[in-house]
C-alpha cells in the first residue's frame, strides 16, 4: 500500500516535471525540472529494492551531472531562452504525433503482457548479505572486464572534455604593462566612478551623481540596468527609475558618439577574447 | 505494479523524445536525452525486480556511468560550438547539408 | 572422258622449292614496307629482283614438271599445319597452277620492270613496289595453294593489294573512293566464296583439292553441289568483275597504269576463272551451276563490250574490254573440260595482249601528260612507233585477227560454246563483233586520224625500260595462241589437272566453220564501221551527246545507278535510322535514366536539411516502426 501511494505521487510528480522540462522556456527551469525527475526516480529505485542505484542516482545525476548542466548553462548564457516559433515546417506536429504514437505503442505493448507477481530481488540480496555486496560481487566477477573498460571510458571522457574545452593561445598573454598601456591609450585612464548616490540610496544599480547634479552613465552596469528596466523589475521609486533611465540614455548617447570603445576601457584583454571567439 | 512502473518509464521516454524533437537549445535537448536514459534505467530496475536477479540493476549502473561520460563530452562539444558560433541552438549548426 | 589424275606427294628438285615463289615476293614486300625510307634508293630493284626470282623458280618447276610423266604431273608439297585438324598449307604444282604461276611471275616481272620507268617520278615508288610484290605473293598463294583455305587467304591478299594499289594515289578523292568501292564490292563476292568454302567443309569434311576430286558427285546431293557451285561463282564474280558485281573494275582504273595492267587485266581479275576451273569437279556435277556460269559469262562479255564502245577514257575502254574478255573465259570455264583449255588459254593470251595494251596505254599517257581522253589523242603513230606497233599487235590479237593469239583461243571458246548451246555461241560471236568495233575505235582515235592534242602536249617515245616489256609482251600476243592451241598442245598439257572431254576436236590453223566465218565477218564489219566513224571522219574533241544507247553504255549500263538505288540509298537510310534509333532510343534510354536518377537525387538531397532535429524525427519514426514491427511479429 505504501509503495502504491509513493508510486502514484512520484509518478504524477515526475511526469509533470518531465513535461515542465520540455515546455518551460528557460533552460534553468528545465534543469531544475530534470532534477525533480531524477530525484523522483531515485526514490522509485529505492522503493524497488535498489538502494545502491538510488544513492548513485542522487550523487551522480542530481549531484554531478546536474551541476555540470548548470555550469554550462551559466557559461552559455542563462538568459538564452528559445523562441517559441518553430522554424522547421511540420516538425512540431510530427514530433508530437510520433511521441504520442510511441508512448501509445509502448503502453499497448506493456499492457498486453500479463506479468506474474514480481519475484523481487530480496532473495538474491539476502543471500549475499545486502544489495551492495551482491552488486559488487557481480561487478567484480562476471562483469569485471566491462567495469575495467568503463574506467577507460571515463578517463577518455575526461581527456576528451579537456581537449575540447582547451583553447589555443594565439598570442602571448597580455602582461600588466600591456594592460596599462591599453588603459592609458584609451578614453578612460582612471577607474570608473563607483555607483550609488550615497545620500539617497546605497545600491549598485544606482548611478552616481556628477558635480552638476546629473547622473554619471559610467557609474552603472548597463547590462544590469537594462535588464532591470526591460524585465519589469523597475524600481517602485519613480525617482530612482528616472535616474536609471537617464543614465542609460546618456550612456547610449555616448556610445553612439565614441563608438563601442567608450564603454570598454580595457581593450587588450577583450581583443584576445574576441579573436579567440571568432 | 510492474506494469505501472513500465508505463511510467515509457511515458518519460516519450516525453524526453518529444523534447529532443521540439527544443532548439542544445543544453535542453541534452537534458531530454538524459531524461530518456533515466526512463530506461527505471525500466531496467523494474525488470530486475520482476525477474528477481540483479542484472537489471547492474545494467542501470553501467548506463549511469556511460551517461556521465556522455554528458561530459556532450557538454564540452556544446561549449565549443557556442564559442565559435555564439549560439547554443541546434538549428544554427546546419552546415552539413545538401 | 577422263578425270584429273591423283596428286602425288613430291620431294626434291625445283618443285620442292616452289614455295619460294610465294616467299620471295613476300620477303620483298616485308623488307620494303618495314625498311621504310632506308630502302627508297634500291627498293624498286629489290622488287624486280624478287619478282624475277619467283619467275625463275616457276620456270624451273615448269621444266621439272615437263620432265615427268603426264600421269604424275600433279605434285603436292606439304609445308606446315595451317589450322590443326582442318587444313594444312601446301603447294600444289600441276599444269593448271604452273600455267598461272608462269603468267603471274612472267607478266608480273615485265610489269615490274616497266614500272621502274613509269613510276620513276613518283616519290613513293618504293611503296608501290612493295605493294606489287605483296600482290604477286598473294596471287601465287592463291593459285599454288593445295586447298581452299590457302586459296582464300591468297584471295583476300590480292583483294588487299588491289585496294592498296587502286588507292595508291590516295590524295585523289576519286582514287580513294574507287579503292573503297572495289574493296566493298569484292567483299560481297568474298562472302559468297567464304560461305561456299564453309559448305564444302561441312559437306565433305575437307578443304584439300586432293580430297575433292571427281568423286564429289557421289558424296553429296546435286542440290548441295549446285549451291556450292553458285556460291563459288559469287566469289568468282566479285573478283573477276562479272555481272552483277562488275561495277568496281571501271573505277579501279584510278590506280597507276601498271597496276591496271597487272592486277585488273592480266592476273587478279582472272582469279575467278581459275576458281571455276579449279572447282571443276563441283561444276561438272552440277549442270545448273554450270549453266549459270555460262550465262554470267555471256552477259558480261556483251555488257563489257557495250561499255567499251562508249568510253572515251582509254583505260576505261580497256577495262570494259577486260570485263568482256573475262566473260569469254567464264563462258569457256562454264562449258566443262572441253572449254577449260580454251578458257585458260585465252586467259594466258589475254594476259599478254591486254597487259601489252594497258602498258601501251600507259606509255601513251606518259607521253601525253597523263591525258586519258582519247578525244585528245590522234595521229600518235608517227611520234611513238614502238608503242603504236606493239599496241596494234595487241589490238589485232584481241579482235581475233587470224593467226594471232586471240584468234585461236577466242575462236576455241566460241566453237565450243556453239557446240554446247548455239544461243550462247551466237551471242559470243556478236560479242566478238563488238570487240572488233570498240578496239578499232580505240586504235583509230589514239594513233590515227588528226591531231587533237592539248596545247602543252609534246608526245615522245617512252624509254627502253618501258618499251622492252611492250615488245616482249607483243611477241607473246602474236605467237602464244597458235603455240598453245594448235595440236591441242595446251589442252593435253592441262589434262592431268582438269581432265579431258569425251572428244577433243583438232583445231585448225584457219577455221572455216560457219561460226568462225561469221565471227571474222562481224569483226571486219565492226572494224570498218569504226574506221568510218573514227578513222576517216573527224572526231569531235568534246563528246557528242549521243543517243539513249550511248548514254546507257557511257553510264556503265546503269550499273552504278542500280547499285546506288538498290543498296546504297537503302543502306544510308538504314544507317540514318540506326543513328536515330541509337541517339534517341538507346542513348535516350540511358541518358533519360541518368537524368531521372540525377533529378530524383537532386530532389532527394533536399531531405538533407542539416537540421539535427529533422534527422532525429526520422530516426524516432524508424524506431517506432521497428518497435511496432517487433510487437506485430511477437504477437503473431
Amino acid at each position: 500500500m505504501g509503495e502504491t501511494i509513493t508510486f502514484w505521487v512520484l509518478a504524477v510528480v515526475s511526469v509533470a516535471a518531465a513535461l515542465g522540462l520540455v515546455f518551460s522556456r528557460k533552460a534553468v527551469y528545465s534543469a531544475l525540472m530534470l532534477g525533480v525527475v531524477m530525484l523522483s526516480l531515485a526514490v522509485l529505485y529505492a522503493v524497488q529494492d535498489a538502494p545502491f542505484l538510488a544513492a548513485v542516482q542522487i550523487i551522480v545525476y542530481t549531484g554531478a551531472v546536474m551541476m555540470l548542466f548548470l555550469f554550462v548553462l551559466m557559461l552559455v548564457g542563462v538568459d538564452s531562452s528559445d523562441s517559441l516559433v518553430e522554424t522547421i515546417r511540420g516538425q512540431r506536429f510530427w514530433a508530437i504525433v510520433a511521441g504520442l504514437g510511441f508512448a501509445a505503442l509502448l503502453a499497448l505493448a506493456i499492457g498486453n503482457v500479463v506479468f506474474t507477481p514480481a519475484v523481487g530481488v530480496g532473495q538474491v540480496t539476502q543471500a549475499k548479505g545486502g544489495n551492495i555486496p551482491a552488486l559488487a560481487e557481480m561487478i567484480f566477477t562476471r562483469h569485471v572486464f566491462a567495469f575495467e573498460v568503463t574506467s577507460a571510458l571515463l578517463i577518455t571522457a575526461a581527456l576528451g572534455a579537456m581537449v575540447l574545452a582547451h583553447r589555443e593561445r594565439v598570442r602571448p598573454k597580455a602582461t600588466q604593462r600591456d594592460l596599462a598601456r591599453a588603459r592609458f591609450s584609451g578614453p578612460q585612464p582612471s577607474p570608473l566612478p563607483g555607483p550609488g548616490t550615497y545620500a539617497l540610496h546605497n545600491a549598485i544599480d544606482m548611478p552616481a551623481l556628477l558635480p552638476d547634479g546629473s547622473v554619471s552613465a559610467k557609474s552603472i552596469n548597463r547590462v544590469l540596468a537594462r535588464h532591470e528596466l526591460e524585465d519589469d523589475f523597475t524600481p517602485t521609486d519613480p525617482e530612482k527609475a528616472a535616474m536609471i533611465r537617464e543614465a542609460l540614455a546618456k550612456g547610449e548617447a555616448e556610445e553612439r558618439e565614441h563608438g563601442v570603445e567608450a564603454e570598454q576601457p580595457i581593450q587588450a584583454k577583450d581583443a584576445v577574447i574576441k579573436e579567440d571567439g571568432q | 505494479m510492474t506494469t505501472h512502473y513500465l508505463v511510467l518509464s515509457a511515458l518519460l521516454f516519450a516525453i524526453g523524445a518529444v523534447g529532443v524533437l521540439l527544443r532548439r537549445n542544445a543544453i535542453v535537448v541534452f537534458m531530454c536525452v538524459e531524461l530518456m536514459l533515466n526512463a530506461c534505467n527505471l525500466a531496467f530496475v523494474t525488470f530486475a525486480r520482476q525477474h528477481g536477479n540483479l542484472d537489471g540493476q547492474l545494467i542501470a549502473f553501467f548506463v549511469m556511468v556511460v551517461a556521465a561520460a556522455e554528458v561530459v563530452i556532450g557538454l564540452a562539444i556544446i561549449v565549443m560550438i557556442f564559442r565559435t558560433r555564439r549560439s547554443a541552438s541546434v538549428d544554427d549548426a546546419n552546415l552539413l547539408k545538401y | 572422258m577422263e578425270s584429273p589424275v591423283e596428286i602425288v606427294q613430291h620431294t626434291g628438285g625445283a618443285i620442292g622449292y616452289s614455295w619460294l615463289m610465294i616467299a620471295l615476293p613476300l620477303l620483298g614486300a616485308a623488307i620494303l614496307l618495314l625498311g621504310g625510307r632506308r630502302t627508297d634508293r634500291w627498293g624498286h630493284l629489290l622488287g624486280v629482283a624478287m619478282s624475277l626470282g619467283a619467275f625463275a623458280v616457276a620456270v624451273a618447276s615448269f621444266v621439272q614438271l615437263l620432265a615427268l610423266n603426264p600421269g604424275e604431273r600433279r605434285r603436292g608439297i606439304e609445308l606446315f599445319e595451317f589450322i590443326p585438324g582442318m587444313a594444312d598449307l601446301g603447294v600444289l604444282i600441276d599444269p593448271l597452277s604452273i600455267s598461272f604461276a608462269l603468267l603471274i611471275t612472267g607478266v608480273g616481272s615485265l610489269i615490274h620492270i616497266y614500272s621502274i620507268g613509269y613510276m620513276s617520278h613518283d616519290h613513293d615508288r618504293r611503296r608501290f613496289f612493295a605493294y606489287l610484290n605483296l600482290f604477286v605473293a598473294a596471287m601465287l598463294l592463291l593459285v599454288l595453294s593445295d586447298n581452299y583455305l590457302g586459296l582464300f587467304v591468297g584471295w583476300e591478299g590480292v583483294g588487299l593489294a588491289s585496294y592498296l594499289l587502286i588507292g595508291f594515289w590516295q590524295f585523289k578523292p576519286s582514287a580513294a573512293t574507287a579503292a573503297k568501292k572495289a574493296f566493298v564490292i569484292n567483299r560481297v563476292g568474298d562472302f559468297g566464296l567464304l560461305i561456299g568454302i564453309f559448305t564444302i567443309w561441312t559437306t565433305f569434311g575437307s578443304l584439300a583439292f586432293r580430297d575433292l576430286g571427281a568423286d564429289v558427285a557421289t558424296q553429296a546431293s546435286e542440290g548441295t553441289l549446285t549451291a556450292i557451285g553458285l556460291l563459288l561463282l559469287v566469289g568468282a564474280c566479285g573478283k573477276s568483275a562479272q555481272l552483277p558485281l562488275q561495277a568496281w573494275l571501271l573505277d579501279a582504273m584510278e590506280g597507276p597504269t601498271p597496276v591496271s595492267a597487272l592486277i585488273h587485266a592480266a592476273t587478279m581479275v582472272t582469279a575467278g576463272v581459275y576458281l571455276v576451273v579449279r572447282s571443276g569437279a563441283f561444276f561438272e556435277a552440277a549442270p545448273t551451276a554450270q549453266l549459270v556460269v555460262t550465262i554470267v559469262g555471256v552477259a558480261t562479255l556483251l555488257a563489257g563490250a557495250i561499255i567499251g564502245c562508249a568510253k572515251d577514257d582509254i583505260k576505261k575502254g580497256l577495262a570494259g574490254s577486260t570485263m568482256s574478255q573475262i566473260g569469254y573465259m567464264m563462258l569457256g570455264a562454264g562449258l566443262g573440260p572441253a572449254g577449260y583449255a580454251f578458257a585458260i588459254g585465252h586467259l594466258i593470251t589475254h594476259g599478254f595482249f591486254k597487259a601489252n595494251m594497258f602498258l601501251g596505254a600507259g606509255s601513251v599517257m606518259h607521253a601525253m601528260n597523263d591525258e586519258v581522253d582519247m578525244r585528245r589523242y590522234g595521229a600518235l603513230f608517227p611520234v611513238m612507233k614502238v608503242t603504236a606497233v606493239t599496241f596494234v599487235i595487241g589490238y589485232l590479237a584481241i579482235i581475233g585477227f587470224p593467226l594471232l593469239s586471240g584468234y585461236y583461243t577466242k575462236e576455241g571458246i566460241i566453237e565450243t560454246a556453239m557446240h554446247h548451246n548455239p544461243v550462247l555461241g551466237w551471242l559470243a560471236v556478236l560479242g566478238a563483233g563488238l570487240t572488233g568495233f570498240y578496239m578499232s575505235r580505240m586504235v583509230f582515235m589514239t594513233f590515227f586520224g588528226k591531231k587533237r592534242w592539248a596545247d602543252d602536249a609534246h608526245p615522245h617515245e617512252s624509254p627502253a625500260v618501258m618499251t622492252v616489256p611492250l615488245i616482249i609482251l607483243s611477241i607473246g600476243s602474236i605467237g602464244l595462241g597458235a603455240f598453245l592451241v594448235l595440236g591441242n598442245r595446251f589442252a593435253t598439257f592441262l589434262a592431268p589437272a582438269v581432265g579431258t572431254p569425251a572428244e577433243m576436236p583438232e583445231p585448225h590453223v584457219f577455221g572455216v566453220g560457219p561460226a568462225a566465218l561469221a565471227t571474222l565477218a562481224l569483226v571486219a564489219a565492226g572494224a570498218a564501221f569504226a574506221w568510218m566513224r573514227y578513222g576517216a571522219a573527224e572526231v569531235p574533241v568534246t563528246a557528242p551527246r549521243g543517243s539513249f544507247l550511248t548514254t546507257f553504255a557511257r553510264r556503265d549500263l546503269y550499273g552504278d545507278a542500280l547499285n546506288e538505288s538498290l543498296f546504297m540509298r537503302p543502306g544510308q537510310w538504314l544507317t540514318r535510322l540506326s543513328v536515330f534509333f541509337d541517339n534517341r532510343g538507346i542513348d535516350g534510354l540511358v541518358n533519360g535514366l541518368a537524368a531521372g536518377i540525377g533529378g530524383t537525387s537532386g530532389r532527394l538531397r533536399r531531405v538533407q536539411t542539416g537540421y539535427v532535429r529533422s534527422y532525429a524525427l526520422s530516426i524516432f519514426f524508424g524506431a517506432a516502426v521497428v518497435v511496432g514491427a517487433l510487437l506485430y511479429v511477437g504477437n503473431m
